[in-house]
């Protein structure tokens, strides 16, 4: 699944995406998030505060709960400051 | 149904081209509304503002919010435009034109297209201070989401 990252997530990771194979026992984007965070100190320091963090699936915005399903894309990134 | 203008660029826009482009050639308009963001300096403190965005969500949610605007308001023609890249002071940073036959609706719709966008367009903005230094990532602001939450 490819994996991107945006703005201060994508400087602390050091990368803005990259493809990712969850477990299985990955079903939901939080979960996801979780799987990401045990991969280095990098993804842990990028989503130490799990809870600001927003997440589109296939470019849409979705609530963590949200299963990952048949999507092709996540998206993780700070609250938008556009405008 | 209205189709709304999506444009995320990295060159500037000209605002009388865009009310033109709206409404020449139109007898049914009788009211167009602009709003435009600009970049501040911070009294000085700020050298440039980097926005980064997410292409392909960034236009798809921006089309989002305009559709969700022509559900709502009786609009004959919606325009918004956001820029990305290294922005100076001075410099504008977004566009939303919004047509109609009265102005309230197209001064309540452009407020609410600015409200929204906001939250849930996905661009981020870091700042560059004027001393060299590479700054911070903008937080978000709790008033933006109050803002949208109160439509």
């Amino acid at each position: 699944m490819k994996v991107l990252y945006f703005a201060w997530l994508r400087e602390r990771i050091g990368k803005a995406e990259e493809e990712v194979v969850f477990p299985a026992s990955i079903s939901t984007a939080r979960d996801a998030m979780q799987h990401l965070a045990t991969q280095g100190e990098e993804y842990a320091y990028a989503f130490e505060n799990p809870q600001i963090i927003r997440i589109a699936l296939d470019r849409r915005h979705v609530p963590p709960e949200t299963p990952i399903g048949a999507a092709r894309e996540i998206a993780f990134f700070p609250p938008m400051t556009g405008g | 149904m209205v189709v709304p203008e999506i444009r995320v660029q990295a060159e500037p826009f000209d605002l009388a081209a865009e009310v033109a482009r709206i409404s020449v050639g139109r007898q049914d308009i009788g009211a167009v509304v602009t709003f435009t963001g600009l970049c501040r300096s911070e009294n000085g403190a700020l050298a440039a503002l980097e926005l980064e965005h997410y292409p392909g969500m960034a236009e798809d949610e921006l089309r989002r919010v305009a559709d969700d605007a022509i559900r709502r308001w009786p609009l004959d023609g919606v325009i918004v435009i956001h820029r990305y890249g290294k922005l100076r002071p001075g410099d504008s940073i977004v566009l939303v034109v919004t047509a109609s036959a009265h102005r309230q609706a197209a001064f309540e719709s452009a407020n609410y297209l600015m409200d929204y966008l906001k939250t849930r367009a996905p661009f981020w903005k870091k700042e560059h201070a004027s001393d060299g230094s590479s700054g911070d990532w903008v937080a978000a602001k709790q008033a933006d989401e109050q803002a949208a939450d109160r439509w």
